[in-house]
């Protein structure tokens, strides 16, 4: 299930109905990204997240379906917020449950890094001193080509 | 959406920097989302930048799309910086 959303999540509520799925889980991973005070620059006081509805569900959807072919993957769950967000604060969650540990946390690890680099978000960063839009990292297309 | 117009979508930084969200452009016969994208830089300004040095990354129909992809009326073709979420 995937839900882009501007409100918080309960990851302990998130990894409770993974738990309750019956998916014949052996191995729950998951993953919770939290607002920086640096990132681009310093000082940063917290972040404004875009998205194109429709489209981003699409990818993310995609996302999901070659995990599956890649990895025993049972049941998938991704939040990720949009909107105004200051320090801290919780931005996306992705959990997998799979029967066993190495693919709950490949399949983990594959569905953010390839969601840094393909799903349509931009985060900007806003600081005291004014706001810019974040660019996107050679580290961050460097670790998505990881699994390709 | 009328069917034989494109809509064009932009955002992010492109959103801001263009002032504009979406765009309804007649759509011709032959035509790539490249070629769409050469005809808005063409308009000069601010708009020159989609064929600049920044990467602009292309979406038709929610899907990503490249240069070379057709467009068809009735589409929607969306220009973005390279996505930053996660």
């Amino acid at each position: 299930m995937i839900s882009i959303q501007t409100g918080d999540f309960d990851p302990a509520a998130e990894y409770q109905a993974l738990r309750d799925s019956g998916a014949g889980t052996g191995a729950i991973a998951t993953f919770t990204g939290l607002v920086r005070d640096s990132g681009d620059q310093e000082g940063v006081t917290g972040l404004y997240l875009e998205h194109y509805p429709g489209m981003t569900e699409q990818v993310i959807q995609g996302l999901i379906d070659q995990a599956r072919q890649r990895w025993d993957v049972r049941k998938v769950r991704v939040i990720h917020r949009v909107g105004r967000l200051g320090l801290q604060e919780q931005i996306v969650f992705v959990g997998v449950c799979s029967g066993h540990r190495s693919d709950a946390f490949a399949a983990c690890a594959f569905l953010m890094d390839a969601l840094k680099t393909s799903a349509p978000f931009w985060k900007k960063e806003l600081t005291d001193s004014g706001e810019h839009w974040v660019e996107q990292k050679a580290s961050d297309r460097a670790r998505a080509q990881r699994w390709e | 959406m009328s069917t034989d117009t494109l809509t064009i979508r932009f955002f992010a930084r492109l959103r801001e920097e263009l002032a504009t969200d979406t765009l309804e452009l007649p759509a011709r016969s032959n035509q790539t989302a490249g070629d769409l994208l050469a005809e808005l830089a063409a308009r000069g300004g601010a708009w020159a930048q989609l064929e600049g040095d920044q990467p602009v990354m292309i979406a038709v129909n929610q899907a990503m799309a490249k240069p070379s992809t057709p467009v068809r009326p009735g589409d929607e073709v969306a220009f973005f910086p390279p996505v930053t979420g996660g």
